[in-house]
């Protein structure tokens, strides 16, 4: 009798420690979920100000100023134009 | 523990007293003492723990339980390609209460430096004698840390979002704007609040000692991310549009415009602009007049591009054909009281050429060879007197009286677009009745995932036999050859209203033009219109046709149209030699 005792204070004793390092698994797990939830959120932030900043430098009006004011480009006239195979494109 | 270390220094000084020697009730007293000394311990423990546990409870989830909000921006509006046309992006705004600030010079001077104004400024904001101000709204997060570094009593931050709209004032009319807590306030931004607003949630955590959380106790209210928005709008298309309707009016002293850009296959709207506009970004002093979104919120009469309409009709009833013979009688026709004329008097036009030299005695003379109730029916079939639903608010209905109230003179007046009041978008919404076989598309400001149904209004023939007619009306010879595009096939009627202000029409003008291209498969349908132009030109066919060229060629271009015509097919009759007319 005195044998089964202690061994099933033994498993208790092991059950009780298990559950402390899993505590404190999950408690260190819940800590670098919650670092990357951050991140995810800080990530968001930033990429909505990354399209903000896409967006402005790639607004159609900025786009002309640059060909024409910088790259010097232009418009060709209809007579420059030549419409290839026949007008009549895929 | 305290006892007994007291008790032992005495056992080693003095051997204890024989019992008999102590008082006979002292033992007990002591005993009865103490035991209820524990006793009370246990009571209060008991009464800690079991009964009134709040206070401790609460101080105890004070240190280590959390409520943490968790923020949802508002969803993204972006065009049909993805592009961002209106983002949200947390920002933070700086406030004080001024009774509870403590602060140097040094700290005053350094605040102001962080918030770009000047401790002058600064001071008299805190001074004011206000129990809350703001110091600074919407600054970068960055710029609210370092505020917070400085670690000034009294001055706090607060969370705030702030939305930008990177395209600003070229598609501000159709997205609106948002205020105060980010809650939209007009255009899409009112219309799509409840789409695009998120829904912030908060849920409760453990958190260690420094403030990292442990454990999840419980989610208090989900998040909800605010979700995107896809529009119909090209930015491309919205741009290019834009830029031509801005430098129409400048070219020609008008006082507004606005220009439309509809796709004929789906009925989505691929680029709405008006003038004057404004910029989203920084509308503080913007007057409201700017910020209405005209094409959709205005009527106007629309003049000749009305025609179409009454011809359509009368193809429909059979009472004409394309050829049919129409006497103008010199250009006048007189009904009761009243006289109508021809801008360029001519004698006997065919139906085909009434459209195109815009002839509005014979367009008068076709309407009144039809019982008012048919025209109506046409009127109303392609959308007039109802508003587009284009998803837009505010949008109004324009006016079409019902057919019984018409009188003759007011049926010959409407079959040339006055008398009756559209917007710009009812207006080349309706021209997709011509542009397809007839079917009339529904518009709408959203990102639909291809062709649309729509309501059969005319026979194809007849839908057939208007197109061609269009067709002449841009080609020389008719009202708008500068509306022309090389490489593609244009059809297109022009507009030259007088306006209607109190009791008759002035002097001013409204010039538009409606138009779809390419004739032999129609993709894409424009309205321009430009009110008031004060600049010596006021034909529909000189003012709003160039803008309805040099659009739609640019358009087809960035849409990659294949070309339908001879990229020299561009023929523009001598000067003077152009056809005009009136309405």
């Amino acid at each position: 009798m005195a044998r089964v005792n202690f061994l099933l204070l033994a498993v208790l004793v092991l059950c009780a420690l298990s559950l402390v390092t899993s505590r404190h698994q999950s408690r260190k797990l819940t800590a670098a979920l919650e670092r990357e939830q951050q991140r995810t959120r800080q990530l968001e932030v930033e990429y909505g100000q990354l399209s903000i900043e896409q967006s402005t430098w790639a607004t159609p009006a900025r786009v002309e100023k640059l060909a024409r004011e910088r790259l010097g480009m232009q418009l060709p006239g209809p007579g420059r134009v030549e419409i290839v195979g026949g007008g009549r494109a895929p | 523990m305290r006892a007994a270390t007291l008790a032992r220094p005495r056992v080693g000084v003095k051997p204890p007293a024989p019992a008999s020697a102590l008082p006979r009730l002292r033992a007990p007293l002591v005993f009865g003492a103490l035991a209820l000394l524990f006793a009370t311990l246990a009571v209060r423990s008991l009464y800690l723990q079991g009964i009134d546990n709040e206070f401790l409870q609460e101080q105890g989830s004070a240190r280590s339980s959390r409520e943490i909000e968790l923020p949802a921006h508002r969803g993204r509006i972006v065009d049909r390609w993805g592009e961002a046309l209106a983002v949200s992006t947390p920002m933070k705004s700086v406030w004080a209460f001024p009774a509870k600030v403590e602060s140097s010079p040094t700290q005053i001077a350094a605040l102001a430096k962080l918030l770009e104004t000047t401790p002058a400024k600064l001071a008299a904001k805190l001074d004011s004698g206000d129990d809350f101000v703001f110091l600074a709204r919407q600054v970068p997060p960055e710029v609210a840390d370092r505020v917070a570094a400085l670690r000034i009593k009294g001055i706090h931050d607060q969370n705030e979002y702030r939305r930008f709209y990177p395209a600003a004032e070229t598609t501000s009319h159709i997205l609106g704007f948002t205020g105060d807590g980010d809650v939209g306030q007009e255009g899409i931004e009112l219309a799509q609040q409840s789409w695009l607003a998120g829904r912030p949630g908060s849920r409760r955590v453990v958190i260690n000692r420094r403030g990292d959380v442990v454990e999840d106790v419980e989610s208090v209210r989900a998040p909800q991310a605010g979700r995107d928005l896809a529009l119909a709008l090209d930015s491309r298309l919205q741009y290019l549009a834009f830029r031509e309707l801005k430098a129409a009016i400048e070219l020609n002293k008008a006082k507004a415009g606005g220009i439309v850009v509809i796709d004929a296959a789906s009925g989505e709207i691929l680029a709405l602009a008006n003038w004057p506009t404004y910029n989203p970004n920084a509308r503080n002093k913007v007057a409201r007049e700017k910020m209405r979104n005209r094409a959709l919120t205005d009527v106007f009469e629309p003049g000749s591009t009305m025609k179409p309409f009454t011809i359509a009709a009368a193809l429909e009833a059979g009472t004409v054909g394309p050829s049919t013979v129409i006497q103008t009688g010199g250009g006048a026709l007189t009904i009761g009281p009243n006289t109508i004329h021809d801008a360029h008097p001519g004698g006997a036009l065919t139906v085909e050429q009434v459209i195109q030299k815009s002839s509005n005695v014979g367009a008068a003379r076709i309407a009144l060879g039809l019982p008012p109730d048919t025209m109506w029916k046409m009127l109303a079939g392609a959308g007039f007197g109802t508003p587009p639903a284009t998803g837009f608010p505010g949008e109004v209905s324009g006016r079409l009286r019902p057919a019984k109230t018409w009188k003759p003179i007011e049926q010959a007046t409407m079959s040339y677009g006055h008398g009756l009041s559209v917007n710009l978008v009812q207006l080349a919404r309706a021209y997709s009745v011509f542009a397809t076989d007839g079917e009339l598309k529904p518009a709408t400001l959203f990102k639909t995932a291809g062709p649309v149904a729509g309501r059969p209004v005319l026979a194809p023939e007849t839908a057939q036999a208007v197109r061609r007619m269009l067709e002449l009306a841009v080609l020389p010879g008719g009202t708008a050859p500068r509306a022309q595009v090389a490489g593609y096939r244009v059809a297109g009627k022009t507009g030259t209203a007088h306006k209607l202000e109190g009791r008759g029409y002035t002097n001013k003008y409204v010039s538009s033009f409606v138009g779809f291209a390419p004739v032999s498969n129609p993709r894409l349908i424009v309205a321009v219109m430009i009110d008031e132009p004060a600049a010596g030109q006021y034909y529909g066919g000189a003012v709003a046709a160039p803008v309805f060229s040099a659009v739609t060629g640019g358009s087809l271009r960035l849409l990659g149209v294949p070309t339908d015509a001879p990229v020299d097919n561009v023929v523009l009759p001598p000067a003077g030699a152009e056809i005009r007319e009136e309405t």
